[in-house]
């Protein structure tokens, strides 16, 4: 060597090669060490496997069955937003409950007073759901369980709905309740496989319906399901299943676009108010859904929920910790001599606080790449069973991994002091 | 050395050997501990869950047989659909029933219908009108907090009398008696006679939203049908559930005119069907929750493997000795599977202990209380847990051989 | 009828993929009351014999007779009653069990024989007696110096008056007063009219038996008895005036 000193960035690089080594040189120890007791850094990891397997699975498995719920809750237009009596969804004591029965129903008149008053829409759709026995065509009969929805011209739009064949609804049609259907794309090919549906008629229970249009296929995730309905002017469904009284309707509203959004929902709040006659400074009496809102909606409802099982979940890894602190315990006795060999060869506190905590992580690591693996898989089958479609949950795959080196260092921590803090000579007299 | 000789030795070389090393025997422990705890408690949720669910469906008589066109029990869409269109049970039919049916002790028609009703200033919407006879009292799973309940002439004559729901009292009259007072029930007079003890609520709905009123005033003066939403029997004390279902199916059948070879129109519903399905899903709860927390004791079972396992490579001198001075196999796989299994029952009887506070707190929300077979379980579980656990390693004890042991270290 | 006998026994055993042979045909007579050491070298086949005489190990070829009964195929069980009633074992590094006292390792071995505990009781506590150490009944093994440990080891050896005592390099961890203590204890021993088998390297050891089994190579080298001092009658152990000597506990061995 030269008779220079070494400048500071031959310093820094030699830490940082010193550091490396040090790393590598405890890597291999920690190896060396883990191999040398497999049976017993077998249990080890396995005890760390089956915890974060507790987590990951469950999580997976949760996180699957949000994904499939918000895809079937997200199914308005992305302009659009729905305002009814009833939320999305109520966890509440049975009194809050009662409370929402009590609130006064979405008549077709008060719909009716809106959709005029409601200047900033761009689409207004009233709508409700009726159940049909079988529809049948001179083709034809379907499955005996047809949805129909009651609609007005401004719920296509509303709902994205676009045409295939012939014509929406008209205000004509709704107006004077007339006995004509528009149909979903799947039910017009079961009706009608050869011909084109429009103009035919169908029976809907009994009675003859004219079809003036048919949609395009929606294609949503839930598949063919979407497709399987029929359209008709809400007046008539009234009509036709009653409940005029006890059935509240729903009131669809597209927004002309994204700018005009938020003065298009504050608009159809303030007409409500007044049409419902909701004294100033009281909550709304009925709800404004969005694809968003909704979603937000169900996941602080189940909020409670993955938190709950998350922590439960936990609870297995925890029980894992105390185990490799337990062997940790048990290996830095056994290794006192070699310690205190170490010590006396140079190695200062931390160097040996460092190979154990490494060796501790080393053995977590181990078995949480394999349990976040089976967990994964594990998750995934309960899903399949459910028929849901697989996910991989990538936040907590790599969230799995940390929580893992985070229990190899809290519950090493201490026996890695421990084994730090012997007294050299001590050690080197130990049997 | 007899089996209890050798459990008594084995307790001893165990509780010195727990001893010997007390930091290693509480981390041992804890991973246990925890893993009672977390199934205990689970446990107990589960049965408190279980039992909140059986309280709510309490309301419906154990000895009541439903009539409807529906039946309680799961069915796909296709069935719903073909049971709406069933012919609708009638008045007449129920009429007919009472008069035929020996094994009753009271038939009750019921067709419901939602009404506002008002007194003076307040108001109370969307309240569930029941129409039915003075027989609705002793079905109907109801009881009267003041007043009565209206009589068979009024039932039959139609006055227009009412029992209101405590809800609904507490709405409309909230300082004074409804007794005596006339409501409106949708503009409609009617006279309180009594008002119904708070019953709770059943799933989703409040039972107390509602009002009872003379079927024929029901209507006259609101759905002007003669169709019916149930029928309710409530069979005679002492007669037998099942015998009286047969009667009542076969008069069913009879009055509405079915043939021999015709299906069922109609449905028999009883509490039976409601608490099967109560069970599933309790079941299924269960299930999936002791699974996860199942998980954790199976950790603790793992530690103490390892640790066990440690402990016989540790004692492999001592091993030796034995062997060599006359212990047999047997003694050597005890005398560690007792060590393994007290292990674990101690950490069950702690885990108990810890559990035990927690589940007090767990009543204000659920009615669940650490029950004596919940306890026993879970002492079970622990030395199972302990034995399981211990066993290869007590395995591996018992099959060393004497010389090598002696030899080691 | 002898008390051990040997008949052309063989040990042999795989270490990786070479076959050890520990013992090579060996056939060897001790008849009761003898005190005999066997002696050799580290690897010359000493301790697999003691082993197999102390039926903690079954020979490969070859026939043991102890007492009489054919013990070269008996099973695990068996073998472990063998040595619970018939051989008393005292061992280089004393063996006590370290967390209990010396009463207690007294006791082992019959609670393995099944004995009640008022009878263990009296038994150890008769035996600890015998061996000088009444007043350490309670002592741990830690709590007591070397030859006071291998004194409880003995105790032990004794407590089921035992056909045979087999003490492998009894005085190796002990300082030479206390060696020749304990070899001393020996030797009352012997003269109460017990079987005595010790294996050493040591000369001085083995000199102060009364028949010397030098073994080289896994074969006997040479078997020489010191004649002299006691005489051998088949079955019973006679005393320097011709009469029988009773055993430790004033009763007939």
């Amino acid at each position: 060597m030269s008779g220079c000193p070494p400048s500071q960035k031959t310093v820094k690089t030699r830490s940082i090669t010193l550091l490396l080594g040090e790393l590598q040189e405890n890597f291999a120890m920690a190896l060396g060490a883990v191999m040398a007791h497999k049976l017993r850094s077998a249990l080890t990891l396995l005890g760390v496997l089956v915890g974060v397997f507790s987590i990951i699975a469950v999580m997976t498995a949760m996180r699957v069955m949000q994904g499939r719920i918000e895809s079937e809750i997200s199914q308005l237009g992305s302009q659009t937003f729905m305002i009814r009596k009833w939320p999305a969804i109520f966890f509440s004591l049975p009194e809050g409950i009662e409370k929402i029965r009590r609130r006064k129903n979405f008549t077709l008149d008060l719909c009716q007073q809106f959709q005029k008053k409601a200047t900033l829409a761009r689409n207004v759709g009233i709508q409700s759901y009726f159940w049909a026995g079988e529809i049948q065509s001179t083709r034809a009969r379907t499955a005996p369980e047809v949805q129909l929805l009651g609609e007005t011209p401004g719920s296509f739009a509303a709902r994205n709905w676009s045409l295939a064949e012939g014509r929406i609804l008209a205000e004509t049609d709704v107006e004077n309740a007339r006995d004509v259907c528009v149909l979903g794309h799947n039910l017009a090919t079961n009706l009608f496989p050869v011909v084109s549906g429009v103009g035919e008629r169908v029976k809907v229970d009994g009675i003859n319906y004219t079809v003036v249009g048919v949609l395009e296929s929606q294609g949503t995730s839930l598949g063919g399901d979407q497709d399987n309905f029929a359209v008709i002017p809400i007046t008539t469904g009234l009509n036709r299943y009653g409940g005029a009284r006890w059935r509240t309707l729903n009131l669809l509203v597209q927004a002309p676009d994204q700018a005009g959004y938020e003065p298009c929902r504050e608009q159809a709040e303030g007409i409500l108010r007044a049409v419902r006659k909701v004294p100033p400074g009281e909550p709304d009496d009925f709800e404004i859904l969005s694809n968003d809102s909704m979603v937000a909606q169900f996941n602080a409802f189940t909020l409670a929920v993955r938190l709950g099982v998350a922590l439960i979940s936990s609870i297995a890894l925890l029980a894992a910790g105390v185990g490799i602190m337990n062997i940790m315990l048990v290996s830095v006795t056994e290794r006192t001599r070699e310690i205190g060999i170490r010590r006396a060869i140079g190695a200062k506190k931390r160097n040996i606080m460092a190979q154990f905590i490494i060796e501790a992580v080393l053995l977590c690591e181990l078995g949480g790449v394999i349990g976040v693996a089976l967990g994964v898989l594990g998750g995934n089958l309960a899903a399949w069973l459910l028929k849901f479609p697989p996910t991989v949950p990538f936040d907590w795959v790599v969230l799995g991994l940390a929580i893992c080196s985070v229990v190899g260092i809290v519950f090493g921590t201490y026996p890695a002091w421990k084994a730090a803090n012997l007294d050299p000579i001590e050690s080197l007299r130990y049997e | 050395m007899n089996f209890l000789t050798e459990l008594r030795e084995g307790l001893s070389i165990s509780w010195s050997a727990i001893r010997a090393n007390k930091l290693r025997s509480v981390l041992t422990t804890l991973g246990i501990i925890i893993g009672i705890v977390t199934v205990t408690l689970m446990g107990t949720a589960i049965e408190g869950l279980h039992q909140s669910f059986l309280k709510t469906i309490s309301f419906i008589g154990a000895d009541v047989l439903y009539v409807q066109i529906e039946d309680w029990g799961p069915h796909s869409r296709l069935e719903w659909v073909n049971m709406q269109k069933r012919r609708a049970i009638t008045v007449e039919q129920a009429a007919t029933l009472a008069s035929e049916l020996t094994a009753a002790r009271a038939v009750a028609p019921v067709m419901t219908s939602r009404e506002r009703i008002r007194f003076r200033k307040r108001s109370a919407s969307n309240v569930q009108i029941v129409g039915s006879t003075e027989d609705f009292f002793l079905t109907g799973g109801v009881s009267v907090a003041a007043g009565r309940f209206f009589s068979a002439s009024e039932a039959a004559g139609g006055r227009p009398v009412c029992v209101i729901g405590s809800l609904v009292a507490t709405n409309l009259f909230p300082n004074e008696s409804p007794l005596g007072e006339r409501i409106k029930i949708d503009q409609q007079p009617f006279e309180v006679v009594g008002v119904l003890e708070k019953l709770g609520t059943f799933l989703d709905t409040s039972i107390d939203n509602q009002a009872i009123i003379p079927l024929p005033q029901l209507i006259a003066g609101f759905e002007n049908t003669h169709n019916l939403d149930q029928i309710q029997v409530k069979v005679k004390a002492g007669a037998d559930l099942d015998d009286a279902r047969d009667e009542l199916h076969s008069v069913m059948r009879k009055i509405r005119h079915l043939a021999p070879a015709d299906a069922d129109d109609f449905a028999i519903n009883q509490q039976d069907q409601i608490l099967e399905m109560v069970h599933k899903v309790t079941g299924t709860i269960a299930t999936i929750g002791l699974f996860i927390t199942g998980l954790s004791l199976c950790v603790g079972g793992i530690g103490i493997m390892n640790i066990m396992f440690v402990s016989v490579a540790e004692r492999t001198r001592e091993i030796g000795v034995r062997k060599a001075i006359g212990a047999k196999r047997r003694t050597i796989l005890l005398q560690f599977l007792i060590e393994a299994a007290t292990i674990c029952l101690i950490g069950g009887l702690v885990g108990l202990g810890i559990a035990w506070p927690v589940t007090l707190l767990m009543q204000r929300f659920l009615p669940a209380a650490l029950s004596l077979s919940t306890i026993g379980v879970a002492l079970l579980v622990s030395l199972v847990t302990g034995v399981l656990s211990g066993i290869f390693p007590a395995w591996r004890a018992a099959r060393m051989n004497p010389v090598d042991a002696l030899r080691n270290e | 009828m002898s008390l051990i006998r040997l008949e052309n026994i063989s040990r042999r055993y795989q270490m990786g993929g070479e076959t050890i042979h520990a013992l090579r045909e060996v056939s060897l007579d001790i008849q009761r009351g003898e005190y005999v050491a066997i002696m050799g070298p580290s690897g010359s086949g000493k301790s697999t014999l003691m082993n197999l005489i102390g039926c903690l190990d079954t020979p490969t070829a070859g026939r043991y007779e102890l007492n009489g009964v054919s013990v070269s195929e008996m099973g695990d069980n068996q073998l472990a009653e063998i040595r619970n009633r018939e051989i008393g074992f005292i061992f280089q590094t004393f063996n006590l069990l370290p967390r209990a006292d010396a009463l207690r390792n007294v006791e082992l071995p019959l609670i393995y024989s099944g004995k009640p505990a008022a009878e263990r009781r009296r038994i150890a506590l008769e035996v600890l007696a015998g061996v000088g150490l009444a007043d350490r009944v309670h002592h741990k093994p830690n709590e007591m110096s070397g030859g006071q440990r291998q004194r409880v080891a003995v105790a032990r050896a004794l407590a089921n008056r035992p056909s045979l005592l087999l003490a492998d390099e009894p005085t190796g961890n002990l300082d030479s007063k206390t060696g020749r203590e304990i070899l001393a204890l020996f030797d009352e021993l012997f003269q109460k009219g017990h079987t005595i088998i010790v294996v050493t390297h040591e000369e001085a050891v083995a000199r102060n038996a009364r028949r010397i089994i030098r073994i080289l190579d896994g074969l006997i080298a040479s078997d020489e008895r010191m004649d002299g001092r006691e005489s051998k009658v088949e079955g019973q152990k006679t005393g320097a005036d011709g009469r029988a000597v009773p055993a430790p506990d004033g009763t007939a061995p």
